[in-house]
């Protein structure tokens, strides 16, 4: 049954759909409408779950890792400041070997404090051990959390999962989702059984306990690592399984007219619509230019990003983000995917674009096929981050800051 | 209440804290989660923040015979929410037996009570939560080698607050953690002493009867930081209460009421046993500022109904 629904609202119901047992909860905006409607089904007895309001991301993340390791099925939402102000748990909970899912709405991060998304945020918690899959439309955000909770309770994974998706563009925008029946989603989704089974009286365990010897420490982080390698394969297996219920497939990457293109933009979340629409321009006045979006970024599928992208003339990869001080976030982990590909791109190149949920106008994108089809015939690289900032954006800010007292600002 | 606690011969002798644990020989706090734990029986979860019990369970041992879950410094009663909801979920669901359920005990320092925890732990009272927290309160950050912490008593010597020709110490006043908690109006609060331990039991005994958060302050001499043997632990902490510096009382439902009331000896025989007191005294002897603690102690002890 496809209903017209916001991407909140397609978290919300998948986390309805999957019997999440505990929802421990705080507020930011874009992601509150989540825990809004969590809590009013609930209210409303239309779930049965338990839903508690935290004093902070850090204690709501903590008492989600510890639900879950007792055996509840717990699910929570964050975005931005929070998920920044959750940070130390969330190592933790990776750490726990705690299967939570977590959905963040990406917000870009202050200061200057704003609303609208870039992946500052969620890219910070890479090395968490929280597994990420970043979705591009709603109804990809409400398949990513059903089989979220299928990876992360997998016991060659046991580990939690972060779902992206972007502030305002998938948050609060309505579009069509098929939303499965619930016979089905059970049915692909078994009730939640801890490794070691419930934590009570009869079975006393020791958990998160201090481990002073390195060679032990190394063991256990190492373990982390393997564990999140594990997800690729058994992401794969999950997708098929989904697709055979439910009729929709996922891959670890997502590809748009990749086949026959020499030229790639790399992309992740609801901004590679954007990008897709601008490959159908550009083919429809003769470019050979693709696409590839990029779904799970923990673990990071280097193998087939490798593959997808071996034999094309040049690359450019569209970071919305910023590692101040480096670039792009992604750009370093994609070019080491291919360094020892015999058929790497002969150019790599990193852009910049949609901070603070900026648009990437169709000019940008033509920026960036120009900047590929240059470097590729004239050996021209740019060897920092190209950011993507039109006349128009510079003209507006300009005005901004004459309003701001700061006089007429000249430059380029 | 009837009592089944009326001398030390009715200490349970079951342990739940078996010996062999890096604790400083003498611990204050160490004895009183011993005597906690044994109070509280086997089905407990002791949920921990960073602090000296940390070092209670270190990999691959642990000296509880029950369920322990170290946390991190800030959300131990945020996390011993996770746990009491989860288990109520799941023995709603009969996923549980009831009678494996377990008692929540949240276990930190005054560091974390009184300053990085204070948040968590406020929400963890305003909801209601239902479980026990012990704070072993060693008055500084004794597990990093004794720094100040929002609980050191004025004018005490620690790592941070040497004393000098012009510092006293500590200069501020110790937060009164009893009376933030009490604001809070949780059915159970208490003082309690390891020089007390008849009287501990008995208000771990007393808490037990209510539902909701049971929170008990424990005065835990800490050998190394205040600068006193391992063997004077117990009388150090007897003077803390004959002195009237640490107040034995409880408060039910928010109304107080003073478990040790007798004459008080002067302030001064608790400072002395105590190198963290000893600029007081030596080269030369502080006047000032031991009356100032002096008084400070009668304030108080005016203020209180007889």
């Amino acid at each position: 049954m496809k209903q017209l629904i916001t991407g909140n609202a397609a978290v919300a119901t998948a986390v309805k759909l999957c019997n999440v047992e505990y929802i421990p909860a705080y507020p930011i905006t874009p992601q509150t409408e989540i825990i809004e409607l969590l809590s009013r089904w609930i209210n409303e007895e239309k779930m049965d779950a338990k839903f508690v309001t935290y004093d902070s991301e850090h204690s709501m993340i903590s008492a989600a890792g510890a639900a879950s390791l007792v055996g509840a099925r717990t699910f929570t939402a964050s975005s931005s400041q929070g998920l920044l102000y959750a940070f130390e748990m969330l190592y933790n909970v990776s750490g726990w070997r705690a299967p939570i899912v977590l959905a963040n709405v990406s917000r870009a991060v202050a200061s200057p404090i704003t609303l609208e998304p870039d992946h500052n945020d969620v890219l910070a918690a890479r090395d968490s051990g929280f597994l990420q899959i970043h979705a591009e439309t709603c109804q990809e955000v409400l398949d990513s959390v059903i089989m979220a909770y299928k990876i992360s309770e997998d016991n060659r994974v046991r580990l939690p999962v972060i779902v992206n998706l972007d502030g305002f563009y998938l948050s609060y925008t309505r579009e069509p989702v098929d939303i499965p029946a619930q016979e089905l989603v059970s049915q692909f989704l078994p009730e939640y059984k801890p490794v070691f089974g419930y934590l009570d009286g009869q079975n006393p365990i020791s958990m998160g306990v201090t481990v002073l010897s390195s060679n032990a420490y190394s063991y256990f982080k190492y373990q982390l690592h393997l564990a999140s390698l594990n997800a690729l394969n058994v992401h794969e297996e999950i997708s098929q399984q989904f697709e055979k219920l439910f009729g929709r497939k996922y891959g670890l990457v997502d590809e748009y007219m990749l086949d026959d293109a020499d030229y790639v933009i790399v992309m992740t979340n609801s901004f590679a619509t954007m990008g897709k629409a601008a490959i159908n321009r550009l083919r429809g006045e003769g470019k050979k230019v693709g696409l590839l979006r990029i779904r799970m970024i923990r673990p990071f599928p280097k193998k087939i990003i490798a593959e997808k992208l071996a034999g094309k003339k040049a690359v450019g990869v569209i970071d919305q983000n910023i590692s101040v001080g480096s670039g792009g976030i992604l750009y370093p982990e994609i070019t080491s995917a291919l360094y020892h590909s015999n058929e790497r791109p002969k150019s790599i190149i990193s852009f910049i674009g949609g901070l603070g949920g900026k648009k990437i106008s169709i000019s940008e994108f033509r920026h960036i096929l120009s900047t590929l089809e240059t470097s590729f015939h004239v050996d021209k690289f740019p060897v920092q981050s190209v950011m993507l900032f039109t006349e128009d954006d510079w003209g507006s800010v300009k005005e901004m800051l004459k309003i701001a007292g700061k006089g007429e600002v000249s430059g380029n | 209440m009837e009592t089944r606690f009326r001398t030390l011969k009715d200490i349970p002798l079951e342990e739940e804290l078996v010996p062999g644990t890096m604790i400083c020989a003498g611990c204050g706090g160490a004895l009183l989660v011993r005597i906690f734990e044994k109070v509280l029986g086997s089905n407990v979860i002791t949920v921990n923040a960073a602090g000296c019990m940390t070092m209670l369970s270190v990999f691959p041992f642990t000296p509880f015979k029950s369920s322990w879950f170290y946390v991190a410094m800030a959300s131990a009663p945020a996390a011993a929410q996770g746990v009491r909801d989860a288990l109520d979920i799941l023995i709603k669901k009969n996923k549980i037996d009831s009678k494996d359920n377990l008692k929540v005990l949240v276990l930190t320092g005054d560091g974390a009570a009184s300053g990085i925890g204070l948040q968590s732990t406020s929400a963890a009272i305003q909801r209601g939560l239902d479980f026990y927290y012990l704070v072993y309160d060693n008055e500084a950050f004794s597990n990093t080698g004794f720094q100040a912490s929002e609980s050191s008593p004025f004018a005490s010597a620690t790592k941070t607050t040497s004393p000098t020709e012009t510092h006293e110490g500590v200069m501020s006043q110790k937060k009164d953690l009893f009376e933030i908690w009490r604001a809070h109006k949780p059915p159970y609060v208490a003082t309690i002493s390891p020089a007390f331990i008849k009287d501990m039991m008995q208000k771990i005994e007393r808490s037990s009867q209510f539902k909701g958060p049971k929170l008990f302050i424990a005065n835990s001499p800490c050998p190394p930081g205040w600068g006193i043997e391992s063997d004077q632990v117990i009388r150090v902490a007897n003077l803390a209460v004959e002195t009237g510096i640490w107040p034995l009382k409880e408060a039910i439902n928010g109304e107080v009421r003073h478990t040790w009331m007798q004459k008080r000896r002067p302030v001064e025989e608790y400072l002395k046993t105590q190198e963290r007191f000893e600029h007081l005294f030596k080269p030369t002897r502080n006047d000032e500022i031991i009356n100032q603690l002096q008084k400070r102690v009668d304030d108080y002890w005016s203020s209180v109904k007889k």
